[in-house]
């Protein structure tokens, strides 16, 4: 858990200072059951050990191929699945914890927004109905609870008068998704989850919806956990990123530091894998072929070894820790060849004796 | 368009907007075979219901020197029975019984069954695993087999044949609700409603029951023509209703015996419950098309 160092002191509650998020040490394990009795045969490692901060008023990008576990992180974080372990601290307060925030508290606090525009309101409730849910089941009388959805409906760039009563299958995909964002902003949360939120949508519909994003952001004083596939995307709209390979974090760091300076070769084979604008800059070769390993039987050592053009022994044997790179741009990457002395024919040799490889297991 | 924020907005037409019934209405108007199926189905109801307005002569009445008369005869216009008892008279009122029989086991099991398969299916793990499991034990009998046996175990009569019918139609509505009840559990709207902190019984009865309730409706209308047929099998049988009592499936089995003598007159009961059935059959699948949204 070599980048808490780079976070702040956990013990300071509230204040600029306090990221509003911090997840340690997350992990979910899927169980896959078989055999004549369907006991557990084997379990899948959907999110293995990730930890992060979000500070208060960032976004936070979240990037990784389909099945590296961006949106299991989502619902653990929304506890619509309930993590195997670690802790989510939300401003200081432990979610589900003594003493700490209760889960329906943190609900009101932390929002989602699903990728499926359609599945993610209900048929039989009107647009009004849909967005009022929320503060009503919070205690919010019925016409304070309508009088909001109203306000939200106008935030988000809808007329109130024209949508209140309308019914999802009259919409259009953009304005579906404006509905959801209103819905989750219906109970004032504090932090918003975006999970593949504007993948469904057309080019021009999703540059609107991300304006709308940054407009809601400012002038709601928002933060986001913003999860896509689409590398563009989450450099237009992220202050920092997090590149997550295998249910792994892999690398964080600012945009300009992984979109400018990437550590890890996962982080450089995605960003090379984004088509070019500019027809001089053509790639060639794939960056990055095959499929990631399964996930019920990840590699050993680094997950990433056995798609990785500079794997060597020490990769198999070792984890790499994510390990500061640079402190300026809190950028963190978990390869070996960043960790002084790690056995690496890349890596700088070691500084010091005592800070050699430390043998991690599979929780670090 | 005062009320757009944004820049970049497609302005909106007004368009008035429908609800989901009030569409689900304009598509069964156009719908002429649901329509004549209602109006035939609607017929028949409230001539049951107001059969002793409606028919002609008692329908207990019996005489000797009149039986089995042709249909067409003065005074009888679909003949007498076996015993000159006016046979409009017996149709008009032995469908009180006949559709008694046939939709209050739908409507029993509609409501056991769709309770059970909300429960089965939302939360699921061993509860749905129980409540599955006891429902296949139904399954492997045919549901006549079923029907006849759970009856000839209570004894005969109109409560019994009810219930009987009722455990036979339970096994089907919970299968169809647990089955939705599964896919529309497993939609993000619902993890939505999870995420904003709801409970589950405000899920289910917000997020959940309006879906389900709608296809598992259709398919129960389409159970009431079996439940119709089964009902008057059973009655056939001597398990349902006993005589003198008018009911299609126990006239159907009185007149049996002359269908030598008058076969027009004995094939009546059969006719009513053979127009009876197939209009809640069409009417079932003229339903199923109109609420069939996602257009």
């Amino acid at each position: 858990m070599a980048y808490a160092a780079i976070g702040r002191d956990p013990r300071d509650r509230g204040g600029e200072a306090q990221p509003l998020l911090m997840v340690k040490g997350l992990l979910k394990y899927f169980p896959v059951l078989g055999g004549v009795l369907n006991r557990k045969v084997a379990s899948v490692q959907a999110v293995d050990d990730v930890s992060f901060e979000v500070a208060k008023g960032e976004t936070l990008g979240v990037v990784g191929e389909s099945g590296c576990g961006k949106s299991t992180t989502a619902r653990l974080l929304m506890r619509l699945i309930e993590p195997d372990a670690g802790s989510v601290i939300f401003d200081g307060e432990g979610v589900g914890e003594q003493h700490g925030l209760s889960v329906r508290d943190m609900r009101r606090s932390m929002q989602m927004v699903f990728q499926d525009s359609y599945a993610s309101l209900n048929p039989r409730l009107t647009i009004e109905e849909t967005i009022a849910f929320g503060p009503r089941v919070h205690g919010v009388s019925g016409k304070e609870a309508r009088d909001r959805a109203r306000a939200l409906l106008g935030k988000v760039g809808l007329d109130p008068n024209l949508f209140v009563r309308r019914y999802p299958h009259e919409l259009s995909g953009g304005q579906r998704q404006r509905i959801n964002i209103a819905r989750a902003l219906a109970l004032e949360p504090r932090l918003v989850i975006f999970d593949e939120a504007v993948s469904a949508l057309d080019k021009s519909v999703e540059a609107q919806v991300l304006n709308l994003l940054n407009d809601l952001k400012r002038d709601m004083s928002l933060t986001y956990i913003f999860i896509s596939h689409d590398l563009n995307v989450v450099r237009y709209i992220s202050d920092r990123v997090l590149v997550m390979y295998l249910g792994k974090v892999v690398e964080t760091g600012t945009v300009e530091a992984i979109y400018g300076n990437p550590r890890h070769p996962y982080t450089r084979a995605l960003l090379s894998s984004m088509p070019s604008m500019d027809p001089a800059q053509r790639t060639t070769a794939p960056a990055l072929t095959g499929d990631p390993p399964n996930p019920i039987n990840p590699p050993s050592g680094c997950r990433f070894r056995t798609r990785c053009a500079f794997a060597e022994g020490v990769c198999a044997m070792v984890e790499p820790r994510l390990e500061i790179v640079a402190d300026a741009e809190r950028h963190a990457a978990a390869c070996h060849m960043e960790i002084a002395g790690s056995g690496h024919s890349k890596a700088i040799p070691q500084l010091a004796p005592q800070i050699g490889p430390q043998i991690t297991g599979a929780v670090a | 368009m005062a009320e757009t924020t944004l820049p970049g907005m497609v302005p909106d037409t007004p368009v008035a907007s429908r609800g989901y019934w009030s569409s689900v209405f304009r598509r069964l108007r156009g719908d002429w075979v649901t329509i004549f199926c209602l109006v035939v189905l609607l017929a028949i109801i409230l001539s049951a219901v107001f059969a002793p307005w409606v028919a002609p002569v008692d329908p207990y009445k019996t005489s000797v020197i009149r039986r089995l008369k042709d249909i067409g005869t003065p005074g009888f216009p679909l003949g007498t029975d076996e015993l000159g008892r006016d046979m409009l008279s017996r149709l008009i009122y032995g469908g009180r019984l006949s559709l008694l029989m046939g939709i209050t086991p739908v409507i029993n099991a509609l409501v056991i069954g769709s309770l059970l398969g909300i429960v089965a299916g939302f939360v699921g793990g061993k509860v749905n695993m129980v409540i599955m499991r006891t429902v296949d034990v139904f399954y492997a009998f045919p549901s006549v087999l079923l029907a006849i046996a759970i009856s000839g175990a209570l004894g005969a009569g109109l409560v019994n044949s009810i219930v009987s019918l009722t455990i036979v139609f339970v096994p089907p509505i919970t299968r169809v609700a647990e089955s939705v009840t599964t896919s529309v559990r497993n939609l993000d709207f619902v993890e939505a409603a999870r995420a904003s902190g709801a409970g589950s019984w405000t899920i289910i009865r917000v997020h959940v029951l309006g879906n389900v309730l709608g296809p598992v409706f259709v398919f129960a209308t389409g159970l009431i023509s079996v439940s119709i047929i089964l009902a008057s099998g059973l009655s056939f049988l001597g398990l349902g209703v006993r005589p003198p009592e008018p009911e299609w499936g126990l006239m159907l089995n009185t007149l049996r015996q002359s269908i030598y003598v008058n076969p027009w007159v004995c094939a009546l009961p059969g006719l009513m419950i053979f127009i009876t059935s197939i209009c809640f059959n069409m009417m079932s699948d003229g339903l199923r098309a109109a609420m069939d949204v996602r257009a």
